[in-house]
C-alpha cells in the first residue's frame, strides 16, 4: 500500500472497528435502516465537510460554514413561504448569494493578506447576524416540492430507506474527489497549501485558486443549508450552530493535515460516518447522556492528530520541528 | 519603552473607546450619569465595565497566546468547564475558597494541556485548543450532571456582584490582574521572549530561548484567565450553566486584542489595549441594546468591525496610514 495512504487506512479502520465492536454490543445497529439514517442525519454536515476539506488542504480555515447553512435556510424558507418562489428559484438565489459571500472571503483572505481564520470568522457574525435580521423565528416550509423531494426514497430490503438528500451527500463526495485528486484546481489546492511561495514560483494562479476554494466552500455550505432544509422542512436563524467545528472534526479524523497540502476528500466521509456512528451509539446505549458525544468527539479528534503527527514525523524527518535543530 | 509609552496616549484604539462612547451618549442622553446607592456605583458606563470585564480577562490571556502565533479557542469551554466545578464543590459543602482554588487549578491543568499539545507535540495551535473547545462543554456537563447547578455561597457570589470601592468586583479582578500580567511580560523578559517567539519560533529557539516552557506559561496563563472568566461569570448568575457560559466568547475575546492591535502574526502585542479592546466590544454591546436596535445588529457591527480593523492591519493600507504597524522587524526593533 502507499505510504501516503496510511492515515486513510487508519482511519477507515478505527470506523470498522468501532463498527464491529458497537454490533457485537446492540446487533440492531448491523442493519440497513441504521445506515440509511446515517447518510440522511449527517448529510448536510457531510456535504459542509467536503468544502472544509478543500479549505483545509490549502491551508486555510472557514468558521464561517455554520453561519452560511443557517442563513441559506432562513434564505430559502423566506424566499418560498413569504414572497412565494418556486423553491428551486429560492435555491439558485441562496447559491448565487453564498458564491459571493465566499468569494468576497477568498478576496480578503488573498489581497488583505490575512488569516483565514479571522475572515471567516467575520463571516460568520455576517452571516449569522444576518439571518438573525431577517427573522428571529423559526420560518416554517409549506411547499408541493418539499413534500415529493422527501418522498423520494429508495427502499432497501431489511426496512431501510436511502433518501435523496443521502445521496445527494454521497454524489457531493464522489465529485469532490474527482475534483481534489483529477483536476488541475485540485492539484492547484494541494500545491497551495503544501507551500505557498513555491505554488507561486511553479505559475500556480494563487488569487484565483484562493478565491475559488472559498467560493467552494460557501456553496457548499449553502448547499448543506438547503439539504438542512429540506431535512427540518424550516429555517431557522439559528440553525446548525456549531457546525463548524463538527466539520472540521471530521476533516481532521478523516487523515486531512490541518498545516494543508495533504488529505483526502473521501477521508472526510469516514470522518463523517464516524462522528454519525458516535450519536447512533449513543442514541443505541440509552444510558449515556448526549455531553458524551462531545468528549468522544474531542478524544477521537485529540488521537487522530497525534496519530498524524507520528506518522508525519516519521516520514518527514526535521521539517515540522524547529527546536531539532 | 518610554516612547512606547507616549505613543499610547494618543492611539487609536484609546480614540475609538471614547468615539463610541460619544455615540452612545448621543443616542441616550443618560449614559454617562453615575450614581450611588447601597455603598456602590450605579450607570450606563459601570455596566458597560462591569459586563465587560469576563471578556476583559479572557482576552488578557489571549494576547499573551496570539503573541506568539498561536491562538487559544477553547478559553469559553475552560470557562463553562471552571464555573461547573466551582459551582459543584460549593453546592458540595466544600469552603468557599477551596472551591476557588480548585476551579483555578483545572483552568491551569486545562492551560497546560493546551500548551503541551502546542509546546511538545508541536500541533497547530488551532486544532490543539479545537480539542477542548469541543470536548470541554461536554465535560462541564458531565461536571453538573446536565442541570444548571445553583448555588446560595455569598462569598462565591460576591465575586461575581459584589463590589469594591464602589466599583464593581468583576471590573477590580480584571483591572488588578491587567496590571500584574502586564508588569509580570514587561518588567521582565518574559514579553521579549514572548515577541521572539511570535516573530520567528526557531529562531529564537537557536538564540537560546526556552520557547517550549514560554508557550507552555502563555497556554496556562490563558487557561487560568479562562478559570477566573468563568468562575466571575458563574458567581455573577449564581449558578453554572455548561451550555451557555462563555459560548462564543472566546471569539470576543479574540477580537478584543486584534482590536488592541496585536498582530494575528506574531510579535506585536499590548495587554491594556486588548482590555480597551473589549471595553470598545462592551461599549457597543449596550450602546445597540440602549438605543433600541435589536441585538442582532450587534453581529453585523462586530463583522464591520473586523473588516476595517483588517484594512487598517494589512500591509496595503497600513503603509499608507502608519496606523497599527505590525511590521515584525519593526515590532522586534524596538
Amino acid at each position: 500500500m502507499k505510504r501516503s495512504l496510511r492515515p486513510l487506512a487508519a482511519t477507515a479502520v478505527i470506523f470498522l472497528i468501532a463498527y464491529a465492536l458497537s454490533v457485537a454490543q446492540f446487533p440492531g445497529m448491523l442493519s440497513t435502516r441504521v445506515l440509511g439514517n446515517f447518510l440522511t442525519d449527517n448529510a448536510f454536515l457531510g456535504i459542509a465537510a467536503v468544502g472544509m476539506t478543500f479549505v483545509i488542504i490549502s491551508g486555510g480555515i472557514d468558521l464561517s460554514v455554520g453561519a452560511v447553512i443557517g442563513f441559506t435556510g432562513v434564505l430559502v424558507a423566506v424566499l418560498i413561504s413569504w414572497l412565494g418562489f418556486h423553491p428551486l428559484a429560492a435555491f439558485a438565489i441562496a447559491l448565487g448569494v453564498a458564491a459571493l459571500f465566499g468569494a468576497a472571503m477568498g478576496l480578503t483572505i488573498h489581497y488583505l493578506q490575512v488569516p483565514s481564520f479571522i475572515v471567516t470568522l467575520a463571516g460568520m457574525f455576517l452571516a449569522r447576524g444576518g439571518a438573525s435580521v431577517i427573522t428571529q423565528d423559526s420560518v416554517p416550509i409549506n411547499h408541493e416540492f418539499y413534500r415529493t423531494v422527501s418522498e423520494l426514497i429508495i427502499r432497501l430490503p431489511g426496512g431501510g430507506r436511502l433518501s435523496s438528500i443521502g445521496l445527494l451527500m454521497v454524489a457531493v463526495f464522489l465529485l469532490g474527489a474527482l475534483l481534489a485528486h483529477r483536476t488541475r484546481f485540485g492539484s492547484y489546492v494541494y500545491a497551495l497549501g503544501g507551500n505557498p511561495v513555491s505554488a507561486l514560483l511553479m505559475g500556480v494562479p494563487v488569487a484565483r485558486t484562493t478565491v475559488q476554494i472559498y467560493m467552494l466552500s460557501s456553496v457548499l455550505a449553502a448547499l448543506a443549508g438547503i439539504v438542512f432544509s429540506l431535512y427540518t422542512s424550516a429555517g431557522y436563524p439559528l440553525a446548525a450552530v456549531g457546525v463548524e467545528l463538527d466539520a472540521i472534526s471530521a476533516v481532521v479524523i478523516g487523515g486531512t493535515l490541518l498545516t494543508g497540502g495533504y488529505g483526502f476528500v473521501l477521508g472526510t466521509f469516514v470522518g463523517v460516518m464516524l462522528l454519525g456512528l458516535v450519536q447512533t451509539y449513543i442514541i443505541f446505549d440509552g444510558t449515556l447522556s448526549s455531553w458524551w458525544t462531545k468528549i468522544v468527539i474531542g478524544v477521537l479528534l485529540f488521537l487522530f492528530i497525534v496519530l498524524q503527527r507520528i506518522i508525519f514525523a516519521a516520514s518527514a524527518p526535521g521539517e515540522e520541528s524547529p527546536e531539532k535543530s | 519603552m518610554k516612547r512606547l509609552h507616549l505613543e499610547r496616549l494618543a492611539n487609536p484604539q484609546l480614540l475609538a473607546l471614547v468615539a463610541v462612547l460619544l455615540i452612545n451618549w448621543l443616542l441616550f442622553p443618560n449614559f454617562f450619569r453615575i450614581s450611588w446607592q447601597d455603598g456602590r456605583l450605579f450607570g450606563s458606563l459601570i455596566d458597560v465595565i462591569n459586563r465587560g470585564a469576563p471578556v476583559a480577562i479572557l482576552a488578557i490571556g489571549m494576547t499573551g497566546v496570539i503573541a506568539t502565533k498561536g491562538v487559544d479557542l477553547s478559553v469559553g469551554a475552560i470557562m463553562a468547564v471552571c464555573g461547573a466545578v466551582a459551582a459543584t464543590m460549593v453546592v458540595a459543602g466544600y469552603p468557599t475558597p477551596i472551591a476557588v482554588v480548585a476551579a483555578l487549578s483545572v483552568g491551569l491543568l486545562c492551560g497546560l494541556w493546551n500548551g503541551f499539545l502546542v509546546a511538545v507535540l508541536d500541533i497547530q495551535p488551532i486544532v490543539a485548543t479545537l480539542v477542548l473547545m469541543v470536548a470541554g462543554r461536554g465535560i462541564a456537563q458531565l461536571i453538573t450532571e446536565g442541570s444548571i447547578v445553583t448555588f446560595n455561597d455569598p462569598a462565591l457570589i460576591f465575586i461575581g456582584t459584589g463590589s469594591f470601592l464602589g466599583f464593581p468586583m468583576a471590573a477590580v479582578i480584571a483591572l488588578a490582574l491587567m496590571i500584574l500580567v502586564t508588569l509580570l511580560v514587561r518588567r521582565t523578559a518574559i514579553g521579549l521572549f514572548i515577541q521572539a517567539i511570535g516573530v520567528n519560533r526557531a529562531a529564537a529557539s537557536l538564540a537560546g530561548i526556552h520557547s517550549r516552557m514560554l508557550l507552555m506559561l502563555v497556554y496556562a496563563l490563558s487557561g487560568f484567565c479562562a478559570a477566573i472568566a468563568g468562575i466571575v461569570v458563574a458567581a455573577d448568575i449564581r449558578g453554572a450553566d455548561a451550555n451557555n457560559s462563555g459560548l462564543w466568547l472566546e471569539l470576543d475575546a479574540i477580537l478584543a486584542v486584534v482590536i488592541g492591535g496585536t498582530s494575528l502574526l506574531g510579535g506585536k502585542f499590548s495587554i491594556p489595549l486588548a482590555v480597551v479592546g473589549a471595553l470598545i466590544i462592551q461599549a457597543m454591546n449596550t450602546g445597540i441594546l440602549v438605543s433600541g436596535f435589536r441585538p442582532e445588529f450587534n453581529l453585523i457591527v462586530k463583522a464591520g468591525m473586523i473588516i476595517l480593523i483588517l484594512m487598517l492591519q494589512s500591509p496595503l493600507v497600513g503603509s499608507a496610514l502608519g496606523f497599527f504597524k505590525r511590521d515584525p522587524k519593526q515590532a522586534a526593533s524596538r
